[in-house]
């Protein structure tokens, strides 16, 4: 065990932790966002599936990695309309169109990649950029100020995400429509266009969550997110439905994935113990969710179709 | 000449629901006959990852590929679903394929269910040890551990921090045979550490590239792993200038200037040992095992990797070793 806590495996650990929570935290805000408008995504994994694709496309043809980012967000923009269209305007039940997003985000992803590139081809990965000062810090510089822009782009989004929900006038329209839509469109609140918008905006997330994933890996393989989408969805109630929770339990979703592998690395846990190891994340997921629903509650409309009376 | 259908788990759903319409339409339940165009072979793979994935199941699409028959081969791939994999071997079957590869020791459980239903199928399950009885069944399976040996005793001659990692999915199959024979062959070839990771998933490519991370955060200075997620592992080599030793499949494309060595399955041997056995009206009930000795492993080095003096010489007499039976991997 004394081998884990010396300074450079701690700041290894740190730094594979933030590397690991990126995309769930870019795709969870982007869900944070949907949820307090009233819509559940479950099919953010799909969005994430496809923008990853598309981004690994995209550079693997043009070798450009800022277009590849910009692939992933359009392609997240484009499912939202979709899943927008679906959920608002055709008031379908929304578990099941997010589940039939899921398996078209799956399906076409696998597709795609077996018609247009077929074996799995590495490709550039995103650079780290040292920012300025910080990054020299000793130790806490190199794991937390020498990081790839969409890793600071989903921390910078924490603060935005909490302005925007508590501070903005469009704020407020998405918390009202989340908890009592009826109300917010006695006042001349428009129910759909509001929570249309949040749609986009999650998806768009979830697409650069997506497009993060794939570029931090520099490879492509179907079914990539390995259910990455889901998980986001549940650390958005881990986190309260609040910004600064969710970015908690990004961050630790992947410090204790982290430290498992770090464990592992270093033979404190042994091959014996390697699978019960495994469950780690997802026992810490289900207790926290646990305590979370004891204390928290939903938004009100949450999943629920808006009719006006 | 080769003709190639390939069925993805998406064409699979649509697929499904057409098999159901059809279903509803009734009609005749005879089984089609057994030869392909112009009597080709019909071989079907079932397989749990993508048919190109640089490891497993593009191990035994290569096979078919390499066998001098005619055949018409379909896969169904990516069926990590035992389910799924059990519906499209018995739709294989159903069909009229001569033989259906079952290309995962988790599909054997289905196979004791389906077999028997099509007794002038031949079956083919791996990787197995043992045919489970079933007189319609041929078994395979890798000394994987072989080739592992080999790989770990050259990763051993070029590790300078003498700690070696290696990237592993789940403690089972030809994965722990590989792990376990590659351990065995580094310590003896003189690293002082292998340090092993199961990340617990054949898919999971983040997890895999993390895992390959914190060994090189511990003075890991030699990668390699096993199954079908290692490609975000052979990303991190790259990027960390650290070799890499594949196997299953020949992994050199993945990081051209890294890839020491790559122990490649050819199932094609014992394929083709069991197409004579059909030939001859034997249709299973026995199992194989591909190793170096029959060529059914083979160490393919890449050239473009320059290994220090005697280093190959060195390896090559060691794969003639474990060939002749002088060199144990245990």
């Amino acid at each position: 065990m004394g081998d884990f806590f010396t300074l450079s495996v701690l700041v290894a650990t740190a730094a594979s932790a933030i590397r690991l929570a990126t995309p769930y935290l870019l795709a969870s805000l982007g869900e944070t966002v949907g949820q307090r408008s009233g819509v559940l995504n479950l099919g953010v994994d799909g969005v994430m599936l496809l923008s990853a694709f598309f981004s690994y496309w995209t550079v693997l043809e043009t070798g450009n990695l800022w277009l590849a980012v910009l692939a992933g967000l359009v392609v997240g923009l484009v499912m939202g309309l979709l899943y927008g269209v679906i959920t608002v305007f055709l008031n379908a039940t929304q578990g099941i169109s997010g589940i039939g997003i899921f398996i078209f985000g799956l399906g076409l992803s696998d597709l795609l990649f077996r018609q247009l590139v077929g074996t799995p081809k590495p490709v550039r990965r995103l650079p780290n950029l040292d920012i300025p000062l910080l990054s020299e810090i000793p130790h806490l510089g190199e794991a937390l100020f020498q990081r790839n822009l969409l890793t600071y782009l989903a921390f910078l989004m924490v603060p935005v995400t909490a302005l925007l929900l508590t501070r903005t006038t469009f704020g407020l329209n998405i918390r009202s429509v989340g908890e009592n839509p009826q109300a917010a469109d006695s006042l001349g609140v428009s129910v759909e266009r509001t929570r249309f918008v949040a749609i986009l905006i999650g998806n768009s997330m979830a697409g650069l969550a997506g497009a993060a994933l794939v570029l931090q890996l520099g490879i492509f393989q179907p079914n990539l997110t390995q259910g990455l989408g889901f998980i986001a969805v549940a650390l958005v109630y881990f986190g309260a439905w609040r910004p600064i929770g969710v970015m908690g339990g990004a961050l630790l979703y992947g410090l204790v994935n982290a430290t498992v592998l770090q464990w592992k690395a270093l033979g404190i846990i042994p091959v014996s113990g390697s699978d019960l190891a495994n469950m780690a994340p997802a026992v810490l997921t289900i207790l926290a969710l646990i305590v979370v629903a004891r204390r928290v509650h939903a938004p009100s409309a949450l999943t629920k179709p808006f009719t006006r009376h | 000449m080769k003709k190639h259908w390939r069925l993805s788990p998406s064409v699979l759903v649509m697929l499904g629901a057409l098999a159901l319409v059809g279903a509803a339409c009734g009609g005749d339940d005879a089984p089609a006959t057994g030869s392909g165009e112009g009597g080709a072979l019909r071989v079907a793979i079932v397989a749990p990852s993508a048919s190109d994935d640089l490891a497993f199941s593009q191990s035994m699409v290569d096979a078919v590929n390499a066998i001098e028959r005619d055949v018409e081969l379909s896969v169904t791939d990516g069926t990590f679903i035992v389910e799924d994999a059990a519906a499209a071997i018995r739709g294989y079957a159903e069909d009229g394929n001569d033989v259906v590869i079952a290309h995962g020791t988790q599909f054997g459980a289905s196979l004791i269910e389906i077999a028997p239903d099509f007794p002038d199928v031949t079956f083919v399950w791996g990787t197995a040890s043992d045919t489970q009885g079933l007189a319609n069944v041929f078994a395979y399976a890798p000394a994987a551990d072989e080739g592992g040996y080999v790989n770990g005793s050259i990763a051993a001659a070029l590790t300078k921090t003498g700690v070696i990692g290696v990237v592993g999915p789940i403690e089972a199959g030809d994965a722990v045979a590989y792990i376990n024979g590659f351990e065995a062959g580094a310590l003896a070839g003189g690293a002082s550490e292998v340090n092993i990771t199961y990340t617990g998933s054949f898919g999971d490519v983040a997890l895999a590239a993390e895992a390959a991370e914190a060994h090189l955060a511990n003075d890991v200075d030699v990668l390699t792993g096993t199954a079908q997620m290692v490609v975000g592992a052979v990303g991190v080599a790259a990027d960390a200038g650290v070799p890499w030793f594949g196997t299953q499949a020949n992994q050199t494309s993945l990081a051209p200037s890294l890839v020491v060595a790559s122990q490649v399955y050819h199932w094609e041997v014992v394929l083709e040992e069991m197409l004579t056995l059909r030939d001859s009206g034997v249709l299973g009930g026995q199992a194989f095992e591909v190793d170096l000795a029959n060529g059914g492993l083979v160490i393919e080095f890449n050239d473009a990797y320059e290994l220090p003096a005697g280093v190959r010489d060195a390896a090559d007499a060691m794969i003639k070793g474990i060939t002749d039976g002088t060199v144990s991997t245990g």
